[in-house]
């Protein structure tokens, strides 16, 4: 029989999966029935929502791909595929035919995610033999400055969210005059809600080494730090394994590549403050200080770490750079806008069918991003809005949904494209709560610098708890409007400057929520749990007594097979009941 | 008691001299002494030059950093966006009642679990997701997460 390949997804994603369940039973079932298997690692495909996902290929075979593989299957799968009798409930690709998900990864565009699920992350031959690091050998046979000037006509702008042309930014850590000069990869992925950088750092690490190599020898720098959140343990991993494997092989070090080109690169854990994803505040923390932002100018291309030029580049903006190298500029340009060339990776979360992540050419519309990749919305509920860019972003209402993903016109809706974070939501979550939920957090994550992010975010803060407890007033929603203009203009950094985002765009497009909490004392979406009544539907109760003994009050009472009765005066709206009630019978008012 | 004090001497030898040690160096005494203790801290000043008001201000800016005592196993419970809307508040009310944690408290009785709150594990397509140690547990139940806690009471 001829070999074939099994590759497991072992991102984070698969690991809390139980990924790593089903790799110990390939293992064994390999190696007791003696298959004909070479067993291979890799990282996230992107559809999360179908971890674990096992790819199948060998030579005269179709390649398939199977979602929600547990380990009780592996024996059955392993054998129909050799034996070319396949049956399997979830086969989401399929080479040849018809398969769940061929429409998802159809409809998408991989540049940034090129190698993710598909090499082993933690093999430099396996990125070498997709392609890797050629684009750093033709980039040290090239000037400086047309290395520069390619970046710049591929047009491509900052996936941190601000959007800034990348080839600008790098002719001007060039222009700076020093001897020494930095190269900075933020892995800070601090917003709640998007993952895209864990997912590549984890899955294609040697794509970032290999950019930032090439970044620094165009703009003259000699070292880098790739700061990545202590929360991504295996990216950091990865990380330090491709680096370690790169200086072996002489593509980082001394004289690379035999061009006397000399870099080093080091990795700084962040320890855990949202703030240090502004760049100069990352800068502080580098340098072992409290992270708190600076006031620019200097701008970091002047003067940044320890005072020396500094280029800082977001991951996925970094992951773009080999891909315009090897192919040109005209090729970039060839996906998205005029003003948004490129692709964009969003990570969706929330309330959507395929949760995870996918990277589309920048122009398609929301609608299209949600119902045509991610699937639509769980369960068939009703589409509510979409939260882009996290706690410095907006949410968009369904009316809305035909803006085009690029960074102009998603700004036009008051809420920024973000790092590409996109939560979607549905009638059962409430948009009060949430601008309350990202105001905690900006006020949680507030270094404290500035007086009106500190202390106006908090007062924001107690207006929009005081709402959801059915204690606002009209008068609120001119207080909250009020803060929000002076916290924009008082704050020095980009978290102070759009942490009333969330607010501003749900309270122009939801207003009508808000007006019910403070007027009606009433939560549309039944989710603030003070607004919130449980009935017991007297029609519908059978009297099984399940939520009477689930109840940790012991506030509800009946006789068995009688209708059972809440006492409100004691209810303390934990949703026990609710959630133990098989019979419909508990309805939120 | 002298083999911790020759490892934290190791510690602050590998960083002495070098630029930006600060967080890297309080990260791993954390990993050795499980939090930073005050004299520690006072010791690191003597030895580093570094004054103890500076060391103390980054052990408190960033949250990683933890001046009490923490339990054996560190519950991180993510209350991300996805978690939120997905029921992240349950979860760790469950994981509170399960632990029998009263207002305020944030390690057992018998210091086998601390739980924490963190900003977004990264895991959003799995939400509600916790991390015990370096493992991720996702798309949990109130019910769900009593039997994870369950596997590392020991």
């Amino acid at each position: 029989m001829e070999k074939i390949i099994a590759k497991l997804g072992l991102g984070s994603c698969g690991i809390a999966a139980g990924a790593d369940v089903v790799w110990t039973e390939l293992e064994k079932v390999i190696n007791e029935s003696k298959y004909p298997v070479e067993l291979r690692k890799t990282a996230c495909i992107g559809m999360c929502f179908e971890e674990p996902v096992l790819e199948l290929s060998g030579k005269g075979k179709s390649k398939v791909m199977l979602g929600t593989v547990e380990a009780k299957d592996v024996k059955s799968i392993l054998d129909g595929y050799l034996n070319d009798k396949l049956e399997y409930n979830n086969i989401i690709l399929h080479e040849h035919k018809e398969a769940v998900h061929n429409e998802l990864i159809g409809n998408q565009q991989r540049i940034v995610l090129r190698n993710c699920g598909i090499i082993d992350p933690e093999s430099i031959e396996d990125y070498e033999a997709a392609g890797g690091y050629q684009a750093l050998a033709k980039a040290l046979n090239m000037r400086r400055t047309d290395i520069i000037d390619i970046v710049k006509e591929s047009g491509l702008r900052g996936r941190g969210g601000a959007g800034f042309s990348t080839g600008m930014k790098w002719q001007f850590a060039y222009n700076a005059r020093s001897e020494k000069k930095y190269v900075v990869c933020n892995a800070d992925e601090g917003d709640p809600g998007a993952f895209m950088d864990r997912s590549t750092l984890e899955g294609d690490p040697h794509s970032i080494i290999e950019a930032m190599i090439i970044g620094a020898f165009a703009m003259g720098a000699d070292e880098g730090y790739l700061y990545v959140r202590a929360e991504y343990p295996m990216a950091i991993k990865h990380l330090r394994k491709a680096i370690a494997d790169a200086e072996a092989k002489g593509y980082l070090g001394q004289n690379i590549m035999g061009k006397g080109f000399n870099c080093e690169l080091h990795i700084k854990e962040g320890a855990g403050a949202f703030v240090c994803g502004e760049e100069t505040a990352l800068m502080q923390s580098i340098e072992g200080k409290r992270g708190m932002p600076t006031i620019r100018p200097p701008f970091p291309a002047e003067a940044g770490l320890w005072g020396k030029p500094t280029n800082i580049n977001n991951v996925e903006t970094w992951a773009n750079i080999p891909w315009i190298i090897i192919n040109g500029a005209e090729a970039f340009r060839k996906f998205g806008t005029e003003k948004s060339p490129g692709t964009k990776v969003f990570a969706l979360a929330g309330k959507i069918k395929n949760s995870g992540l996918i990277e589309v050419p920048m122009g398609m519309t929301l609608h299209d991003v949600i119902y045509k990749v991610g699937g639509g919305i769980k369960n068939d509920k009703k589409f509510k809005g979409v939260q882009l860019g996290g706690p410095s972003g907006g949410c968009v209402p369904d009316n809305l949904l035909d803006t085009t993903v690029d960074y102009d016109s998603i700004n036009k809706t008051g809420a920024i494209m973000g790092s590409g974070g996109m939560v979607v939501m549905d009638e059962d979550s409430c948009m009060v709560d949430i601008a309350r939920f990202f105001l905690n957090f900006t006020q949680n994550e507030s270094c404290g610098k500035c007086t009106f992010c500190r202390i106006g975010t908090r007062r924001m803060l107690e207006i929009l708890t005081r709402i959801t407890e059915g204690k606002g007033e009209l008068a609120d929603i001119e207080k909250l409007e009020q803060l929000a203009v002076n916290i924009i203009k008082g704050s020095l950094c980009g978290l102070g400057q759009t942490a009333p985002n969330p607010v501003l765009t749900t309270l122009r497009y939801f207003l009508d929520e808000y007006i019910a909490h403070i007027q009606e004392k009433r939560c549309p979406a039944h989710s603030c749990t003070t607004l919130l009544i449980y009935e017991i539907v007297a029609e519908k109760c059978i009297g099984c007594t399940a939520c009477a003994r689930k109840c940790p009050v012991n506030c509800i009472s009946g006789t068995v097979k009688q209708p059972h009765i809440i006492d409100q005066s004691k209810c303390i709206k934990c949703g026990a009941c609710y959630t133990s009630c098989k019979f419909n019978a508990i309805t939120k008012v | 008691m002298q083999k911790s004090k020759q490892k934290l001497d190791a510690i602050l030898t590998k960083f002495k001299g070098k630029h930006g040690a600060l967080i890297p160096l309080l990260q791993e005494i954390q990993t050795l002494e499980g939090y930073l203790k005050k004299e520690t801290l006072k010791y690191v000043s003597e030895q580093m030059g570094i004054s103890a008001a500076e060391i103390f201000g980054v052990a408190t800016f960033y949250s990683m950093f933890r001046l009490k005592p923490q339990g054996k196993h560190v519950v991180r419970v993510c209350k991300g966006t996805a978690c939120h809307v997905t029921g992240a508040n349950a979860i760790l009310n469950a994981i509170r009642e399960h632990l029998k944690l009263t207002d305020g408290e944030d390690t057992t009785g018998d210091t086998l679990f601390t739980v924490m709150e963190v900003a977004c594990l990264g895991c959003c397509s799995l939400a509600p997701v916790i991390m015990i140690g370096d493992q991720t547990y996702g798309k949990l139940t109130p019910e769900s997460v009593s039997d994870v806690l369950k596997k590392f009471a020991e």
